[in-house]
């Protein structure tokens, strides 16, 4: 099973107190006539600066908010909310402090009804896929950024969904960590077919996981660019990350996202309270 | 005052052991023992006991030298060891006992049902925003109306029986946990409802799995605040009409001026408080053990 989407003329505003005073309500656009497709199965990154917007699209995506103008298809159709055919790994993680790891990937499986005994395997397959073998039982506060994290990612895939959602979900992790859930991300994505939108501060994680490579523009936010990425051959055994296509896609984004961070700089320090 | 006590070591903190089999229910899961980081526990127990003696030993030997010495008119403030004879007279005749059970009982009901109300409610009004916003007026207004100036009120309609007593105690005793619980309900981390909601959990799923365990910390606070607040408020009442109790005999020994039996039924209840406040703080952390440890 897997999903296509479909971004078509998506707006976004925030109602927000203006700048003039407490009593002034002005609106805030976030996003601005986003239009992205993304087809069943496919592997898209969005990349952009910090605020531009991307958090706020997983959030129409997974049914959470709706937009303001524009409509979002999932299969050709609306969505109207959340469901279990999409799955989030929120940037703040989201685990429940007083649920173990375990617990906690747990939590997702008991939404769609799974039996108590094949939830608890399922759960411990997850964390021993992302490294977690031995930490079921730890509380979050007893765990590291990066393995609150991992238990985000177990949570999210153990539950199966036809599209992934990943808000920078290795952000906190340290480069080895990084690079071999990658790996395991694009395994379990080549093995299920999962459409996933993937969004990351990495130009190079972007480069190296993404079919695709979407651009957003600082605010408010709004496609710029879709990127497609072709490494060539993906062998196993093969250092991708120092091929010389790798390096000019990796050049090319970079290019694209260096004037939208310069943009959004200027844009803060004018926005800056004074 | 005696509200919050940072100390760790209570012989109840120790992980029970582990009783037979997995956790059966869902939320909140029995925690099971967390890892072992308990290395030289008992050590660290001496200390902080004798580091927490230190203080209270030095208060009683100032209360017994003072008046020995004539820095206070011993007839007011007796040395502590007459005290201590007065206390333990009063322990031998049934004096103590009898009028310790009165307060206890009135204060342990008025304490209980005040959870039985204030909890439940609590989380419906928090749960349901029209009604606390519709609430939140008149709730302020009652917590800032201080419960003894309402003692009177009380004695009118009730008389002065168990019932005036129990029920001025409920009623202060309500406030703090109805408060607290409701804001624990509001203040629920966003992020985790966003999940629940991501997650398609119906309501009730939502409050069992989510509302609920995230509010119980906040509303053992106001338990905890209610404990202490229970004791306060009948000792009080039971000071102006009642044939028994810790407030009948700290006044009553007042009135008879046996100086030394006052300020015996005095210590019981400093002691009895925080015996119940550690019994609560107990409790409040048998309940929150995944929390991270509140203390450095
Ligand atoms: N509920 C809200 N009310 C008002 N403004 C909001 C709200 N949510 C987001 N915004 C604004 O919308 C913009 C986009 O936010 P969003 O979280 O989507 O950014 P982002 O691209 O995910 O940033 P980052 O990379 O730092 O995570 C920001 O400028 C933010 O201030
Ligand atoms: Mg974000």
């Amino acid at each position: 099973m897997t999903a296509s989407i479909s971004f078509r003329g998506v707006t976004k505003t925030f109602p927000v107190r203006g700048s003039g005073g407490a009593r002034q309500r002005t609106e805030f656009t976030a996003l601005d006539r986003v239009d992205l497709d993304v087809a069943a199965g496919e592997f898209v990154a969005l990349v952009g600066p910090s605020g531009c917007g991307k958090s706020t699209l997983l959030d129409l995506l997974g049914g959470l908010d709706t937009p303001t103008a524009g409509e979002i298809l999932l299969n050709a159709k609306p969505v109207t909310g959340p469901g279990p055919d999409r799955s989030t790994v929120f940037q703040q993680y989201a685990l429940l402090p007083w649920r173990t790891a375990q617990g906690n990937v747990e939590f997702g499986l008991e939404s769609i009804g799974l039996p108590r005994r094949q939830r608890a395997a399922r759960a411990r397959e997850y964390l021993g896929l992302v490294g977690l073998a031995g930490f079921e039982e730890r509380y979050p506060h007893e765990l590291s950024g990066g393995m609150k994290q991992r238990v985000a990612i177990a949570r999210s895939l153990a539950y199966d969904p036809d599209v992934l959602l990943m808000d920078e979900p290795f952000a906190a992790l340290d480069a080895q960590t990084r690079e071999s859930l990658q790996d395991e991300l694009l395994r379990i994505w080549r093995r299920t077919g999962k459409t996933v939108l993937f969004i990351t501060h990495g130009i190079e994680e972007a480069v190296y996981l993404g079919g695709r490579v979407a651009v957003l523009t600082s605010r408010p936010g709004r496609v710029k660019e879709v990127v497609p990425i072709d490494l060539g051959n993906r062998a196993e055994d093969q250092d991708l990350r120092s091929s010389p296509e790798f390096a000019r896609h990796r050049h090319e984004i970079w290019s694209l996202l260096r004037d939208e961070v310069s943009r959004a700089q200027q844009l803060e320090k004018e926005a800056a309270p004074v | 005052m005696s509200t919050d006590l940072t100390a760790p070591a209570l012989p109840a903190d120790h992980p029970p052991a582990p009783a037979g089999g997995p956790p059966a229910a869902d939320p909140p899961p029995p925690p099971p023992a967390p890892p072992s980081r308990r290395t030289g526990r008992p050590a660290t127990l001496l200390l902080t006991a004798a580091t927490k003696s230190v203080a209270i030993l030095l208060l009683l030997a100032l209360w017994e030298v003072a008046p020995r010495a004539g820095l206070v008119d011993r007839t007011f403030l007796p040395p502590f060891s007459e005290v201590a004879r007065a206390w333990w007279g009063l322990l031998s005749d049934g004096q103590l006992a009898s009028n310790t059970q009165a307060s206890l009982t009135r204060s342990l009901v008025g304490f209980g049902l005040a959870v039985v109300i204030g909890v439940p409610l609590g989380l419906l009004i928090g749960w349901y925003r029209a009604v606390a916003d519709l609430l939140s007026p008149l709730l302020e207004l009652f917590r800032n109306t201080a419960a003894l100036a309402l003692l009177p009120v009380f004695i009118l309609i009730l008389g002065i029986g168990e019932t005036s007593k129990i029920s001025i105690v409920l009623y202060a005793c309500v406030w703090p946990i109805l408060l607290n619980t409701i804001s624990a309900v509001r203040t629920v981390d966003p992020t985790l409802l966003r999940l629940a909601r991501s997650l398609n959990l119906p309501p009730l799923r939502l409050f069992q799995k989510v509302i609920l365990p995230a509010s119980v910390p906040a509303v053992f606070t106001g338990i905890r605040l209610a404990g202490s607040v229970s004791i306060l408020v009948l000792v009080a009442a039971e000071m102006v009409g009642a044939k028994a109790g810790l407030g009948y005999l700290i006044n009553a020994s007042q009135f008879n001026f046996a100086i030394p039996q006052m300020y015996a039924g005095i210590v019981t209840i400093s002691v009895l408080g925080l015996l119940f406040n550690q019994l609560l703080v107990a409790l409040e952390r048998r309940f929150t053990r995944w929390r991270a440890p509140l203390s450095a």
